[in-house]
């Protein structure tokens, strides 16, 4: 069993009298998928942004590798080989797609206080945006300007836009989020394909996809993991089905 | 896309020249008043181009750009009355009429201020950023105010403005040149930081701060540096201002010299490199024409600002384009 | 000491005219995020309406009418006029539109008046002083603008957490889609609470005519000083605006009167005199420094 990339130990966040995070565990191995379920509320989205060092927790731990992350700024934790995508896409929507792609690559290149020559007559900045979008299926649309993208498109770019800084651990935060069938399946293949090179903790709706996907899975419901399995572990889990699957069933 | 960027040379190219030819042809006219109208364009449009930087292409809403103005043309004023005096500033600091000297003083001691402001500033945003700048530079003023040693509320004359070895500055031409050269640098300087790695990281700022801290971007250095950047060149302006009128006041750092420089960047086109030095143009002779006419200018100009806030989208020039755009 | 206690009186005075104008600007700012630069120009509409008034009629009490009146029709048409169109756009518009209203007003009244400042009398019925404790001796005006002034601020309690309005501009100041999608008439909403700002700016703007100068750019002046307090206050709470208004008060009076006589102790008078004035002109601005370093958000913001 290898160790852990992402620890996370008794993780609290409130919001005055809510407690939107309550003593999280969590622990995302290298290599691993592992999925974030739990009912809209549960706090998933919360925790990404604790993770990612968007929101300050007021208590636990975060290890990353084995080191401590806890006062860093995102800035930061992104050079440790965190990346993040966003359930509502945050792009740079006047920019182009190559553009967006381009701008993570030069963050990641180092510091950006580089005063007179002109970025984008740089090739190699070029070169590595377009094979990361040829990479996704985007290479066509590398000129397009973002506010023009659909919904699809966007979502892709939002994952094109974190592999960029070349992550070792991604948080997804619903990436299927307002996909068709076959965008989520395109997204599914992706994902899948990446499972070798960047571990990843992927908050999701779609149970198709967490089922198809995830290696492991945890169950966040009122800020707490209630279960923490196999796909089939999950699937099965009493708790669970009472306070989650079988939500989902109704409804479905 | 190579057709546009080679028409824009040109262009360019054609303004540059007109602008060499102005103060021949302004005496040919018989007009030598429009050399010194000419240069206050030049002098506003470095200052509001400064400005833009940080507002059009950072999206950070200074409200507070005039104080940096005003300690560049008071940098120049008290290098003079020390230089005049004999006295050494603060005991050890000689004073200076020389303009490559003064000059590159006053850029670096309002980069200085700037630094201080904006790394205050900066911890906020929003509404909270326009009232701090604007308070910062309301402070600043009261402080020239209070500074008796230095003309307080009536401001410091310069007797003569600043020499440049080989020049007779006291020529109104030849400062019009110099201000026009130093135009020039700054406008190539400033194109140059736009188009590079920094000014891509300031557009992606305005776009969408979180998506900048999430693709790894310390946001607040790279904010504060072009914070200081766009305080340096207010600075320049300022020093210039100071060398053409002689003068300098607590007027300069007044809050509506803030808001003025703020209307030549809208009037010229947020974010465009050469839009403030077009609606400093704009802004200077409405100025002029207006104040000719009547004596409540500023209610015209107040009229004009309100009806290109409200109806134009991206100031004259859009609003140019798209009368031109209408009646092909 | 009696000195001292006069001078609190004199700070908490100024500090509740403050809390008139940011109270206004934090109601506006908070249910609309609307900056509004132009809420001076409103205080100096209703010094000027109330001035004029009362020469003309000798009745104080028509002058306030007259400045309330004055500064809530500005207040409203302003809001109908321009305001109205600039909720969805940036921060930025709202300031330059705004500006261009205080150009305008400015000019107006300049031309309507003239840049001569006038002068307001007192009002008969609160000249003259009271002996508030023995040997302190302290006018009746000041004293009825601190009553006033608290009256608002308990008015304005009772109004936020008491009343279906108040219900809204809390709810408005944490999330505005939420109140739009309450189903309230939410231009109505707007309207009504962009005149009650401007009748508390007007209210202040008459109650300062017989203290200080009544001219043109006296609006610019408090509002600036008004936009340290929300800064301080932290933007958006009203509670944080009334503290921040009496420290700002208090802390601008007490340099002015104390600070050139402590520096006289250490340096020669006039340039004591020259110095303690510049530093207490600034010293508020300094607070403000020292707060942002401290706690960005103002100091009775609500954490995010």
């Amino acid at each position: 069993m290898t160790a852990p990339i992402l620890a996370v130990r008794g993780l609290v966040k409130r919001f005055g009298g809510l407690l939107a995070t309550d003593a999280v565990d969590l622990d995302v191995r290298a290599g691993e998928i592992h999925a974030l379920i739990g009912p809209n509320g549960a706090g998933k989205t919360t925790l990404i942004s604790q993770l990612f060092g968007e929101l300050r927790p007021d208590g636990g731990t975060i290890e990353l590798d084995g080191k401590v992350i806890d006062g860093l700024s995102t800035a930061e934790r992104v050079s440790r080989g965190l990346a993040r995508s966003f359930q509502i896409t945050c792009l740079l929507s006047d920019y182009s797609v190559r553009d967006n792609v381009a701008i993570a690559v030069q963050v990641r290149q180092g510091h950006s206080f580089r005063f007179l020559a002109n970025v984008r007559a740089d090739r190699e900045l070029r070169a590595e945006a377009d094979a990361l979008l040829a990479g996704a299926g985007l290479a066509e649309r590398a000129e397009e300007i973002v506010a023009n993208l659909s919904h699809g498109e966007r979502k892709q770019l939002e994952l094109v836009v974190a592999l960029a800084s070349r992550p070792r651990l991604l948080l997804l935060d619903e990436p299927m989020a307002g996909l068709g069938h076959t965008e989520s399946q395109q997204m599914i293949e992706m994902l899948r394909g990446l499972r070798e090179t960047v571990a990843m903790l992927l908050v999701e709706h779609d149970m198709d996809a967490v089922f198809k996907l995830a290696d492991r899975i945890s169950v966040l419901v009122y800020g707490r993991v209630i279960a923490t399995g196999s796909p089939d572990d999950i699937r099965d889990h009493p708790e669970v089905r009472k306070a989650y699957l079988g939500e989902g069933d109704e409804t479905c | 896309m190579n057709g546009s960027s080679s028409a824009r040379l040109v262009l360019v190219l054609v303004v540059l020249v007109a602008l060499a030819a102005l103060p021949s042809v302004a005496d040919a006219m018989g007009q030598p008043a429009l050399t010194s109208l000419a240069t206050r364009i030049l002098i506003y449009g470095i200052a509001a181009a400064s400005l833009n930087l940080v507002l059009g292409y950072g999206g950070m809403v200074s409200f507070g750009h005039a104080a940096f103005f005003g300690i560049g043309g008071y940098v120049v004023g008290i290098l003079y009355q020390h230089y005049a005096s004999g006295e050494p500033l603060f005991g050890f600091v000689p004073g200076s009429n020389q303009l490559l000297v003064t000059v590159p003083a006053a850029i670096l001691v309002s980069g200085v201020f700037a630094a201080i402001i904006g790394a205050l500033s900066l911890r906020t945003s929003g509404v909270q950023f326009i009232m701090i700048t604007l308070a910062f530079a309301q402070m600043l003023f009261f402080f020239f105010v209070s500074l008796k040693a230095y003309g307080g509320d009536d401001g410091l004359i310069i007797r003569r403005a600043n020499e440049v070895p080989g020049l007779n500055m006291r020529d109104k031409q030849t400062v019009y040149y110099v201000c026009l050269a130093a135009a020039a640098i700054f406008f190539v300087l400033l194109w140059r930081v736009v188009n590079s790695r920094f000014g891509n990281v300031l557009v992606g700022l305005r776009q969408s701060e979180r998506r900048m801290a999430a693709v790894g971007l310390p946001v607040y250095r790279y904010k504060l540096a072009a914070f200081v950047i766009s305080g340096m060149g207010a600075g320049l302006a300022g020093a210039l201002m100071a060398n053409f009128m002689r003068f300098a006041s607590p007027d300069m750092l007044h809050w509506t010299k803030s808001g003025e420089l703020m209307v030549m960047v809208i009037l010229g086109g947020v974010g465009t490199l050469f839009g403030p030095l077009a609606g400093a143009a704009v802004f200077i002779i409405l100025e002029t024409v207006l104040a000719a006419w009547t004596e409540y200018w500023q209610l015209g100009l107040g009229a004009i600002l309100l009806f290109v806030v409200l109806y134009t989208h991206g100031g004259v020039q859009a609003l140019a384009l798209r009368l031109v755009g209408r009646r092909v | 000491m009696t000195l001292f206690l006069e001078q609190m009186l004199n700070g908490l005075q100024f500090g509740v005219m403050l809390f008139l104008m940011a109270a206004g600007l934090t109601l506006i700012f908070g249910i609309m995020g609307i900056i509004n630069l132009a809420h001076g120009s409103i205080y100096m509409v209703g010094a000027y309406a109330g001035t004029l008034v009362i020469g003309q009629t000798g009745s104080f009490l028509l002058g306030i009418l007259a400045a309330l009146g004055a500064a809530a029709v500005t207040g409203v048409v302003m809001e109908m006029v321009v305001i109205r169109r600039l909720y969805r756009r940036d921060h930025l518009d709202q300031v330059l539109a705004t500006f261009a209203i205080i150009l305008i007003l400015n000019q107006l009244v300049t031309i309507l008046f003239g840049r001569q400042p006038l002068f307001v009398p007192m009002p008969p019925l609160l000249e003259g002083s009271v002996e508030l404790l023995p040997g302190l001796v302290y006018p009746v005006y000041r004293l009825s603008i601190i009553l006033v002034g608290l009256l608002v601020a308990a008015g304005l309690y009772l109004l936020i957490n008491r009343t279906r309005i108040g219900m809204l501009v809390r709810a408005g100041s944490t999330n505005r889609d939420m109140v739009r999608a309450l189903g309230v008439d939410i231009r109505m909403l707007y309207t009504l609470v962009f005149g009650l700002g401007a009748l508390l700016a007007g209210l202040a703007g008459l109650m300062a005519g017989p203290i200080l100068a009544v001219q043109v750019g006296m609006g610019e002046q408090i509002l600036i000083t008004t936009f340290v307090v929300v800064v301080i206050g932290g933007v958006g709470s009203i509670r944080g605006a009334f503290f921040a208004s009496l420290i700002i008060g208090v802390v601008d009076t007490m340099l002015r009167a104390y600070l050139p006589g402590l520096l006289r102790q250490v340096m020669v008078g006039s340039e004591a005199d020259a110095l303690g004035a510049g530093i207490s002109s600034m010293g508020i601005y300094l607070l403000m420094a020292l707060v942002l370093l401290v706690r960005p958000k103002g100091l009775f913001a609500a954490d995010s």
